[in-house]
Parts: C-alpha cells; sequence; structure tokens
C-alpha cells in the first residue's frame, strides 16, 4: 500500500498510463523485462524480411563459415548461408510452435477436465489414460510421434501438443473438483441449472486464471521441446530454419566455429526467459496463494 | 504395508498398459502409412514389406497387439530394423552411461539443491534468496544443450580441464570416470536443480513458520540444528516427490545430453534410431524409460513411511 500511495502524487504530473507501467515496473520488474523482451522478439519475428535479411536458405559456398561481426553480423554457416537471417526467421517456427502448442492443448485439456472432472464414469477412465500419458517423458513421447510422421511444423506442433494435454487435464480436474464444492455452484445446481451451462457460466471462468498461468509455461516449455527435436534430428525439416536447426547442423563444428550454437541458443534462452518470467509475473498477479508457496 | 505394496504393484499395471497400448498403437493411428515413412524416400517395394512385416504391420490389430505383449512379457522388446539384432540385446549394451549419468546427475543435483533451497528460505527475502530464486528461474530457462556447450566451451576448450567429450566407464577407474561425468551431469542436472531448490525453499517456508520451530530456537538450539533435524526432516516429503518426479525431467534431457558429450548410451542409441527411423528400437526405449519412472515414483511412494512415521500404509 505505501508504494501506491507514494506513485500517487507523481502520477499527476505525467500522463496516467506511463505512471501505471512505472508502477508495474516497480512492482513487477522482472515481469515486465519478460513482456518486453517477449513483444520485441515479436516484432523481430513479424518484421523479419525488413530487418536487413537476405533468403535465409540462399548458399553460397564461396563464403562459407565466415566469422561474425564481419560483412555479415553473425557469420555464415557451412553452407554460406546467412545466420543473422537464419536466426530472425527462426524467431517465427519458435513462437509459432510456442504460441500453437499453448494454445492448443490448454484448449483440448480444458475440454477434457471439465467433462472429466463433472462426469463420475468418465473420470475414472480419462484418468488413468492420463497417469499413463504422462509417465512417458514428454521428449520421448513426442520423439516417438515424431519417428512415424513426416518431418513438418505442424507435425511437431501435434506432437508436442499431445504430450502437454495430460498436464493440464489434471490441473483443469483439480480446479473443478474444487469448483463443484463451491456454495455458488451448489446453488446454481439447486436453482435447476443443467450441467453446461454451470460448467460454461460457473466453472470455465474460475479457469481461466490459473490456466492463463500453465499456458504461459506451456509457451516455454514448448519452445525447448521443439529446439530439442530438431536438435536431434526428430523436429522440424530442414529446409525450415528454425533455432533447434541452426544448431543441429552445427553440432560438428562446435569447437572450430562455437558461434554457431552460441548466438541461436542465446535467443532461444532468451525468449524462453521472458516468457517464464512473464508467468511468473503472471501467477504472482492472479494467484495470490500460489505466488506465497513458491 | 505389504497389503499396500503389493496394491501399488498392481495399480500400475494399468498406467502401464496405457502406455503399451499407446506406443504400440502409434503405429496405427499416426497419418500416413509407417512403413513407408520408415523405409525412407529411396525404398524399394521389397524394402516397403519387409518393414511391414517386422512391424506386424500385415496383421490385425489386436493380433499384433496380443502377440507383441506376449512377447513383451517374455522380455523380447522385438527387432532392430536397421541391424536386425534383438532390441533388448542393443539396450542391454548401452544401458550402462546411461545408469551412470543419471545417477551421477541425481547425486550432483540433490547436493547442490537441497542446501541452496534450505539456505534460500532461512535467508528468505534476502538478496541471497533472490539469487538463488533468479537463478532456478534461469536454470528453467537454458535449454540443456545451450548450457552443455557453454559448458564445453569453459571448461574444455578455454581452461583445458576436463573432456569435451566421450566416456569411461567406471572399471577403468574412478577418477577418469568421474572426470568424463562432471560436466554432462552438470549440464543435465540444471533444470532439475531449480526444480529441486525451488520446492525444497518452498516446503522449509511452510515448515519455518510452524510454532515448533520457534520453540526449538527458544530452547537455544544451534540454527544449523534446527534447519537440519527440525525443519528439513519435515519438509522432506515434498522434496522427495519433486525429486521423483523431475525424473522425468532427466530421462528427457539424456537422450539431448549423450548427443553433446557424444556419450554411447541409450539416449544417442535412441538418436542413431531416429535418424534410421528404427521404430521398435524408438519403443522400446519409450516403454523401457516410462517403466523406469513409474517404479522410481512408487518407490518414493513407499519411502514416505520412512521420512514421516505418521504416514501409515
Amino acid at each position: 500500500m505505501a508504494a501506491v500511495a507514494e506513485a500517487l502524487p507523481s502520477a499527476r504530473s505525467v500522463s496516467p498510463t506511463w505512471a501505471r507501467f512505472k508502477d508495474a515496473l516497480r512492482r513487477h520488474p522482472t515481469a515486465i523485462f519478460g513482456a518486453v523482451v517477449l513483444l520485441a522478439m515479436i516484432a523481430v519475428a513479424i518484421a523479419a524480411p525488413w530487418l536487413g535479411t537476405v533468403d535465409p536458405q540462399a548458399m553460397s559456398p564461396v563464403k562459407r563459415l565466415r566469422d561474425p561481426w564481419g560483412d555479415y553480423w553473425f557469420g555464415t554457416d557451412m553452407l554460406g548461408r546467412d545466420v543473422y537471417s537464419r536466426v530472425l526467421y527462426g524467431a517465427r517456427v519458435s513462437l509459432t510452435v510456442g504460441l500453437a502448442v499453448a494454445i492448443f492443448s490448454t484448449l483440448v485439456g480444458l475440454a477434457i477436465g471439465l467433462v472429466t472432472g463433472f462426469v463420475r464414469w468418465a473420470d475414472a477412465v480419462v484418468m488413468r489414460v492420463m497417469d499413463g500419458l504422462m509417465s512417458i517423458p514428454s521428449v520421448l513421447l513426442a520423439i516417438a510421434l515424431m519417428a512415424l510422421t513426416k518431418a513438418s511444423l505442424e507435425n511437431v506442433i501435434f506432437a508436442i501438443t499431445i504430450a502437454e494435454i495430460p498436464r493440464v487435464v489434471r490441473l483443469v480436474r483439480s480446479l473443478v473438483l474444487t469448483l463443484r464444492e463451491q456454495p455458488f455452484v451448489e446453488a446454481a445446481t439447486a436453482a435447476g441449472t443443467g450441467i453446461a451451462r454451470t460448467l460454461v457460466r460457473h466453472i470455465l471462468p474460475n479457469t481461466v486464471a490459473p490456466l492463463l498461468v500453465q499456458g504461459t509455461y506451456i509457451f516455454a516449455s514448448a519452445m525447448i521441446t521443439e529446439a530439442i527435436l530438431s536438435f536431434i534430428g526428430a523436429g522440424t525439416p530442414l529446409n525450415i530454419p528454425s533455432w533447434g536447426n541452426i544448431m543441429a547442423e552445427a553440432r560438428s563444428l562446435f569447437q572450430l566455429k562455437p558461434w554457431l550454437i552460441l548466438i541461436p541458443g542465446a535467443f532461444l534462452s532468451l525468449t524462453v526467459l521472458a516468457v517464464n518470467l512473464l508467468g511468473d509475473g503472471l501467477r504472482d498477479a492472479l494467484d495470490p496463494r500460489l505466488a506465497r508457496r513458491m | 504395508m505389504l497389503a499396500y505394496l503389493v496394491k501399488r504393484l498392481l495399480a500400475t499395471i494399468p498406467v502401464m498398459g496405457v502406455v503399451a497400448l499407446f506406443v504400440f498403437s502409434l503405429l496405427y493411428i499416426s497419418p500416413g502409412d509407417p512403413a513407408a515413412i520408415i523405409a525412407g524416400d529411396i525404398a524399394t517395394e521389397e524394402d516397403i514389406a519387409r518393414i511391414r512385416a517386422n512391424l506386424g504391420l500385415d496383421q490385425p490389430y489386436l493380433v499384433r497387439f496380443g502377440t507383441w505383449l506376449w512377447a513383451l512379457a517374455h522380455g523380447d522388446l522385438g527387432v532392430s530394423i536397421f541391424t536386425n539384432l534383438p532390441v533388448s540385446q542393443l539396450i542391454a549394451q548401452r544401458i550402462e552411461p546411461t545408469v551412470a549419468l543419471t545417477l551421477c546427475t541425481l547425486v550432483v543435483a540433490v547436493i547442490v539443491a537441497v542446501p541452496v533451497g534450505v539456505v534460500a528460505a532461512w535467508r528468505a527475502g534476502t538478496w541471497v534468496d533472490r539469487v538463488v530464486m533468479g537463478l532456478a528461474v534461469l536454470g528453467f530457462s537454458l535449454p540443456v544443450f545451450v548450457f552443455a556447450y557453454l559448458l564445453i566451451m569453459l571448461f574444455s576448450i578455454q581452461l583445458e580441464w576436463l573432456p569435451v567429450q566421450g566416456y569411461v566407464s567406471i572399471t577403468e577407474g574412478l577418477w577418469p570416470f568421474l572426470r568424463h561425468m562432471i560436466l554432462p551431469s552438470v549440464a543435465l542436472g540444471t533444470v532439475y536443480m531449480a526444480l529441486i531448490a525451488r520446492i525444497t525453499r518452498a516446503s522449509m517456508l511452510e515448515v519455518l513458520a510452524q510454532d515448533y520451530i520457534r520453540t526449538a530456537q527458544a530452547k537455544g538450539l544451534s540454527q544449523s540444528r534446527v534447519l537440519v533435524r527440525h525443519a528439513l526432516k519435515n519438509a522432506a516429503v515434498p522434496i522427495v516427490t519433486i525429486i521423483g518426479i523431475g525424473i522425468a525431467l532427466l530421462i528427457s534431457g539424456v537422450v539431448v545430453t549423450e548427443t553433446v558429450f557424444a556419450i554411447p548410451g541409450i539416449g544417442r542409441l535412441t538418436v542413431d534410431a531416429i535418424l534410421r527411423r528404427d521404430y521398435p528400437i524408438i519403443q522400446a526405449v519409450t516403454l523401457l524409460f516410462s517403466a523406469a519412472y513409474v517404479l522410481i515414483n512408487l518407490a518414493v511412494d513407499l519411502s514416505y513411511t520412512l521420512l514421516d512415521p505418521r504416514i501409515r500404509y
């Protein structure tokens, strides 16, 4: 409260938006840092064609393995492709995979979780299946799926989504089990509200905040899983420049040209860090009970 | 206790059944012809037919699943498409480095993360706490292989203290073995350490707020005695739980770590199998690791009685 009181006088002199931003920055500096870095990375991904890049797939064998900071900002790889362009376009792949997996796994997990939390006979069956799926380490599950499908961005998203769904189902189910014992849900049932309507009007809105937090963490872990899959050759096809692919191709050259791995690695780590910090900030803001525990 | 053990062991059967059914059914539910995908672009019709027969795709689903389960129950994990050797034999050849790496990582992670988490909780709110929690977020965000390459660059290439890659069996001497294990264990253990440190801190914070801690301090017991004997002992259940659950992270990380450090273990076997689309190997490894994960967590559940006498089964 003291912080709010202090912020008030200065708020009068500057614009309210700026004052609110400064207040948020003081209270959650790391979350704001995460948001800013993530927005910057999204901007880079969208604007990649206009940021002085060339075709990320264009090879020029004469200019192989140039060092960075010369004519090529991040140097060139073993096929003479411009690493700067590849890394910038790579941001598109990582962010797309992260966002798509976060959205799909949350939606599917929410649907399954809502039903299992409310329909008793479905609960036992679905939860046994989810227990089974959860005992397969997620990277292995994704590897097994990728080994049987053609390498494509869609299949990478699909494989990682399948691996993430059980955790969302678990979360939603536990939320529903708590919520349905709440007086307002009992009141709704007593007033003759049907199951479907109770789920949509009373249960669903209360799952949004925790799911938003969980979705952010899935975003971060999906980006890492994509990079791992690409790095070991079970991920994004080689004609798409993803950060994992750039690193995978540089594996054998690491001792000679470490920057070929370290530059995309730094971009990946920074983006994942930004999303994780944003997630921690959201968790603190939306779920104070959990924030105190962690 | 014995009745509980039997009950829990029986309860793992449906879980493993789902795992087996899922891993097996992937062959049938994946889009396209798996035999053709496994065979690759330059395969002939005979190649595809051979792979189809090897995977049993020419037989009805249920018949095939029955045969496969029966074989599995007898320790037959199938035959590698690429080398034509039994998968169980291939895994047996590669299991030692993987077990060694996982155990080393486990030991390193627990030795580092638990004390760090205890100190962070003890000094909650101070800069020590903030540094530890900051490092934990960093640990969550740094992908295993990126950190692994950073470690190699610093300790192997710049300082030349440790070998860049490779594996030496413990039978060839303890020090050579450890020298090759240090970097992979630290790299693989980072996420795991971050996780354990966070939970240790959270669990300790809860216990440190209890009245008996204040009593212990009022009695004039030394700080370390209060922290370890009174607090950590009571905070142990969540910590041990997360050590068990976190094994999944280690298993996922093993595949990548063995690739970076050229360790000839099961992870490396898996990566080679991916490149050759040798599905029987991937299938077997997935099953094996999942079984290990389930059994370890069963052991963790059972250890609760040792850690907390109030818990009785």
